[in-house]
Formats: C-alpha cells, structure tokens, sequence
C-alpha cells in the first residue's frame, strides 16, 4: 500500500471523475494553470484541456451562480473557493439557489454540484483565510455538508459527493492537505451519513469532525496515562448526520465530549451536544461538554494556537466528566455545597 | 466590431411605409478607430413608432419585424394586459398574497418572448408574470407562487423558464451559466434575462454580464427600466448616461430602446438574439418604460410620484400605439379588436375560475424535495408532522 496525501487523494478523486463522467467541469480561481494555491487541482487542465478544468473570474458569486446554471443544463460543476472566508460572496446564491432549487421546484430542477473550501486554521495563515465556516451551510437546508479527516475518506466522499444529486458543500481542513498516509486508490470508504469510530474506547466518547479529528485521536492516546480509555468518533458528514452511530457509541461509554475547531456558540458541536443530550440522557453519567475554539474573530497567526482547541483543552475538559459522580463545581447554583 | 446579419440588412420595401433615406448608426460608424465605440447604445433609444401610433423613417439598423408578427405581438399584449389586470383583482378577492403588476410594460413583456424561440431559456424576476403566460405557461402555475401554494408552479426544465426570481439580479449569473453549459454541449440555446433598472446595481448583475461576456455565453441581458425600484429613482441607482452604458466596461454590447414602442422592442431583441445565438456572446438592452401601477398591491405609489407624471406615461401606451399603427397598416379592424378583447376576457375568466377553486396542499409534501432523498432527521420530523396532523383530525381541527 502506498503513502499519499491528503492532497493528492483529492487531486486524484477530481481527476477520476472528469475521466469517468464527461458532465463534471471543474473551475474557479487559480485552478487552471497554476493547479490552485493549494495546488488540488494540479495537472488536471493539462490532462483534460480547458473546457473541463477552468479559471474564472474573481468573483465569488459568479462562480457559484454559473454552477447553477451548468448544472440546469445537465453539467456537473465542481468549483473551489480559494479560502473559506472569500466564499462569502457567494452565500447568497448558496442560500437562496443552490440549497433550495430542487425544492422550489417540487423536485423538478435539482442543481447537483459540489462547491470546494479549504477552510479551518492551523497553518499560521493571515486574517481571512482560516474561518471555520461549516455553521452556515449546515443551518442551510438543502446542503449536504461534508468534512474528511482521513486520506481514504478524502477521495472517496469527494467521489460520492461529485456523484450525489444534491449539492455538496466539501470542506477540506487545510491543516491536514499535507497530512500523509497509506491509502489505495481509488478508495470506498462508509457512504453520506454514516459517522465511523476511529479508536474504540469505553470510558467516554470523543465526537470530532475535520480538523478536530486528529486532535481527538491525539488526546486519546495521551488520555491513556490518565487512565482513560477514550472512544473517538468522526462525523465525516455533518449533513446528514449519522444520530445512530455517534449516539450508540455515547452509550456505551456513558461520557461525552464534542470537539470542534470553530467557535463554539451556535455551532455544529453545539447541535451535536444537543442531540446527543435528547437521545443518551439515562445513559449519561455527565453533562456533555464542548471543546471548541474561542467566540472571536479568528486570531492573528502568533496567538491561533490559543484559540485552536488542543490535546491539554480536550483532557481537561474529560477530566471535568464527573468521573467521582460527583457534580461540577462551576454549574451548581451560587452558594449551594457541592 | 461584429455585426449580426440584420445589421447590414435592407428593411424590404413592404415593411417600411414611409419611403425615406435609412438613418445613420454614428456610434456604430466609429468603430474602426475606437473599439469601445462598437459598443455603446445609440445616444437616443431606438424608436419606430412614435407614441401616437405614427411611424418612423425606416433605419437599416433596426428592420421592422414582419406584420404578421407585430398582428401576433398586439393580441399577447391585449391578453397579457387583461391577465394583469385580473391578477390584480385577485389579490382584492385575497386569492393572491400579492402581485407585482407589469402594466404599461407590455411591449417589453411580450417582446421578449417573441424574440426568442421555446427551447431558448428564460430567466424572469417576479414582475415578469406577463411575459411567462404570454410564452405559454399556463396561468394558475405562473401565479402559484403568489397564491401561496408553493414557490414555483412550473416545471422549468419543460417549459424552459427558470423559477421567477426575487433576490435582486442573481438570475443573471444562472444565465450566463446555462448559456455556456448549452453551447458547451453543442446546443444553440440562448438565455434571456430579465432585469429591472434597481437590480443593475447589484453585484450578480455585473458578475452575470462579466462572466457572459469572458466566456462568450449566448445571453441577451434585458433591462426593463421602469423608473422605480419599489419608490427609489433611477437617479439614486446610476449616474451613468444611461443602464446601457454598462455594457461598454464588460466588452458588451447594447443598445437601448423606447420600452413603449413595441415595434422597436421587439426588432431590437430580434437583433440582440440574433447576436448571441450567432456566438458573439452577449448583448445589453435597456427598455425604457413606466410602470404604471404600484410596486406591488401592497405599495402605495402616491408616496414617490405624482399622477402628472404617471399621466404622461399613459399618453405612451405601448397597447394603443401598437393597435393605431396596426391600423394604419391596414392589419387591423374593428371586428379583429373586438375578437382579441373577447379572447382576452374568455383567458380572464377561465383564469378567475380556476382560482376560485382552493388547492389541496399536503404537509408532508413540505419533506419531499429538500433532498433526492430525506435525510434521516427529516423523515423523523415527517413522521411527528404525520402524528400532529392525525391527532388533529381525530380532535375535529
């Protein structure tokens, strides 16, 4: 079996569906010529010309509303976003078309495609270009939301969304483009909603998606000294989401801590923690917690490592599961004795 | 400079009456040494008739459209202006939650979708209502979206006619990207765009007009400038000469017409789509017209504009200009009026008819077409939707 990149797996899952389905058009900013800034798209204009594997114009909007109408005249357009928070133009063709044409129309106009963002932090990149922006899409109905952490994972839910009716958001963790391991390709993992368990554990679950997966399994294996044995779930498709196997897995360990790269209010952990409340409630020996970056802008490069949720915050928020049966201190009412 | 085939085209005898010299295009002729020159509109909007129904000197630019056309073009507007008016009556009657009339731009309305054949694509805002039942749409799917009984009543991919828009501007990039997916599979589909004169403001027409021009995508953007966007001026939108000088920084080009003249109109579009349809990329129209009704049933237009001004726009019918020059022409009688206004009340009443009839609306149809398939968390709220709406029936509600 060979090593391979994240990167490159993703670079060959677009390779093989323009090869596979002469519908699929891939275009954007710098995908051309240059391969991307990121270099996904590398090779691909060379090998299939210039009608299938395009640059555009600078503007957002205009690329995500010229996938429509491809894709309303029977194209499959899958396009980049050259950094998360420069996808904003195009929020509103996003919301308002993308997500709802196949149910404005009663089913007779869905508009397959799949928009590419490299997004989330950790590379040390300027203001702008580290959002984790997967909050707005998964509030948006109509949109699948996915998010690979594993190299097999990467090409094979970017060759299912590609192939999927519905459109696609595919956010990519820019962190772990660079992130190598052994892979055959063309890979098939687990379809569209379904989560998977990275590690089997039986003391407490750790849910992750993205750029958190890597966090949670580091945290695990540290979690070791502790003394605990950490489950960790990745959720791999934030819509749909596999309620099943994330609340199976809570079950069993009866302990529950969702990690998230992004900001923490009103966000996807915080969807999940509800979720999982509802359906384990009798099962749980504690509060689900959250770990999650900070309610700020995305900071500066030298101070990102403070935001970014790390191995330290996830094992003292597992160390805060009531393992004594014995209440948080920080959630009883003021002057009560715990 | 590219010119289209009508460009350089003679008007046959037949079609001009008045027999004088055709009149000079100057933009157009500067062309050799200024390509931007190529271009621009022409300083005045084109005009063939004037508004008392008299024609024009006959211009080589812009050959008058066969009469039998223009005979097809009065009868959609006498019927699209009967449909407008029965809508609006709807709204009193509160079978619609709402309609945008399109009064006094029926030359625009119907115009444009003579222009462009069936299998050409159709983009339209939610004022274009006139111009889908004048393409043939059926009314009562036309009006769905307004009667409430879901967004959008028609089937696009059969009808070629996307879901009226009402996000300001953002059909035009999904013009330019059906245009290019068409000609990209080898079909010489054009995509015509609907727009009004407050939308030109908005970034997705820009994007839509750049992006068709980079990639050479057959469209004919059509600015109805109807001088309002709901109260706000078209003097607070643009300080440009006029909306058709915005095709010139994209490597557009346009021109702009008198949006009441219906014989203007629908030469210029036939010109514009021509153009397109011929791989030169897209064109830019600016009609310039009125709206004579408010913005909507719910507006009240006496707040912005007075009736003075309203009144000098109904001096420039486009319906009874069209009707005295058909007249004129001889293509017109009183017996052939009275026919057409009595097909336009039978179109009125089936309409009024079947709009009476309340629609069945299924709840658990709400679930159906989020995705191909429901995600699982929808067919569980499906299925407590299911439950309410059972507990509700044996509750008697």
């Amino acid at each position: 079996m060979a090593t391979t990149t994240m990167a490159k797996a993703l670079n060959a899952a677009l390779a093989d569906a323009l090869a596979d389905d002469e519908r699929v058009l891939v275009f954007g900013e710098d995908v051309g010529k240059l391969g991307g800034v990121f270099r996904i798209t590398d090779g691909l204009q060379a090998r299939f010309g210039d009608k299938r594997c395009f640059d555009t114009p600078l503007a957002e909007a205009g690329i995500v509303g010229f996938a429509v109408g491809l894709a309303m005249s029977g194209l499959r357009p899958v396009v980049e976003m050259q950094f998360d928070a420069f996808a904003y133009p195009a929020f509103e063709q996003i919301a308002s078309h993308v997500a709802k044409l196949r149910n404005r129309t009663r089913g007779a106009l869905g508009v397959p495609m799949v928009i590419r963002v490299p997004y989330a932090g950790g590379i040390g990149g300027v203001e702008h270009h580290c959002d984790s922006s997967e909050a707005y899409y998964a509030h948006t109905p109509g949109l699948k939301v996915v998010t690979p952490a594993t190299v097999a994972d990467a090409y094979s839910l970017l060759r299912e969304a590609i192939a999927d009716p519905d459109p696609v958001v595919f956010l990519e963790p820019k962190k772990l483009y660079f992130s190598s391991a052994e892979a055959e390709l063309p890979a098939a993992t687990e379809p569209f909603g379904r989560a998977v368990v990275r590690r089997p554990g039986t003391d407490a679950t750790l849910i992750a998606y993205g750029p958190a997966v890597p966090v949670a399994l580091e945290a695990a294996e540290a979690a070791r000294e502790e003394g605990w044995d950490l489950e960790v779930v990745d959720v791999r498709t934030i819509v749909p989401l596999d309620d099943a196997t994330i609340a199976a897995s809570v079950r069993r360990t009866g302990r529950c801590v969702v990690v998230s790269e992004a900001q923490g209010f009103a966000g996807v952990g915080a969807e999940i923690a509800a979720r999982v409340q509802e359906r384990c409630f009798h099962a749980l020996h504690a509060p689900v917690l959250r770990v999650s970056g900070l309610d700020i802008p995305y900071p500066a490069p030298m101070l990102e490592h403070t935001h970014l949720p790390g191995v330290d915050r996830v094992l003292d928020t597992v160390a805060r599961l009531q393992w004594d049966d014995r209440p948080d201190a920080r959630w009883l009412p003021q002057g009560s004795a715990a | 400079m590219t010119t289209t085939p009508q460009a350089v085209r003679r008007a046959s005898p037949r079609t001009r009456p008045p027999a004088k010299k055709p009149t000079k295009a100057p933009a157009r002729e500067q062309a050799a040494t200024d390509p931007a020159a190529a271009l621009l509109p022409q300083t005045e909007p084109v005009r063939l008739l004037d508004p008392d129904g008299t024609p024009r000197p006959a211009r080589a630019d812009y050959p008058e459209p066969p009469v039998e056309a223009l005979r097809e073009m009065y009868r959609r507007m006498v019927v699209g202006r009967r449909f407008d008016t029965q809508a609006t009556a709807l709204t009193k009657q509160g079978r619609l939650a709402v309609y945008p009339s399109s009064r006094g731009q029926e030359a625009c309305q119907v115009g444009a979708v003579l222009a462009v054949r069936d299998t050409d694509w159709v983009f339209p805002t939610y004022r274009e209502s006139m111009a889908l039942v004048s393409r043939g749409i059926d009314p009562v799917e036309v009006l769905t979206l307004l009667r409430g009984d879901w967004h959008c009543g028609y089937d696009p991919t059969r009808v070629h006619t996307a879901p009226q828009c009402t996000p300001l501007a953002t059909q035009c990039v999904h013009a330019a990207g059906l245009a290019y997916g068409e000609a990209h599979q080898g079909r010489d589909t054009v995509a015509l765009a609907f727009i009004g004169d407050g939308a030109t403001s908005e970034g997705d027409f820009h994007e839509g007009v750049n992006f068709a021009a980079v990639f050479k995508a057959p469209v004919v953007f059509f600015v109805q400038n109807n001088k309002y966007a709901i109260s706000v001026p078209l003097s607070r939108q643009t300080a440009a000469p006029s909306l058709a000088y915005k095709g010139v920084g994209y490597g557009v080009p346009s021109e702009q017409v008198d949006g009441n003249d219906p014989v203007a109109v629908l030469a210029v579009l036939t010109r514009a789509v021509a153009h397109a349809r011929a791989g030169n990329g897209p064109y830019l129209v600016e009609a310039h017209t009125y709206r004579m009704e408010p913005h909507t049933n719910a507006d009240d237009a006496t707040r912005y504009r007075d009736g003075a001004e309203v009144d000098t726009w109904r001096d420039r019918d486009p319906v009874a200009r069209l009707e005295t020059y058909l007249r004129t022409r001889g293509a017109l009688d009183d017996a052939a009026v009275a026919a057409i206004a009595e097909q336009a009340e039978a179109y009125a009443a089936d309409l009024r008819e079947r709009m009476h009839t309340q629609p069945e609306v299924d709840p658990l149809s709400l679930f159906d077409h989020v995705y191909a398939t429901p995600t699982p968390q929808l067919v569980e709220q499906r299925e407590l939707v299911r439950a309410e709406l059972a507990a509700d029936r044996e509750d008697g509600r």
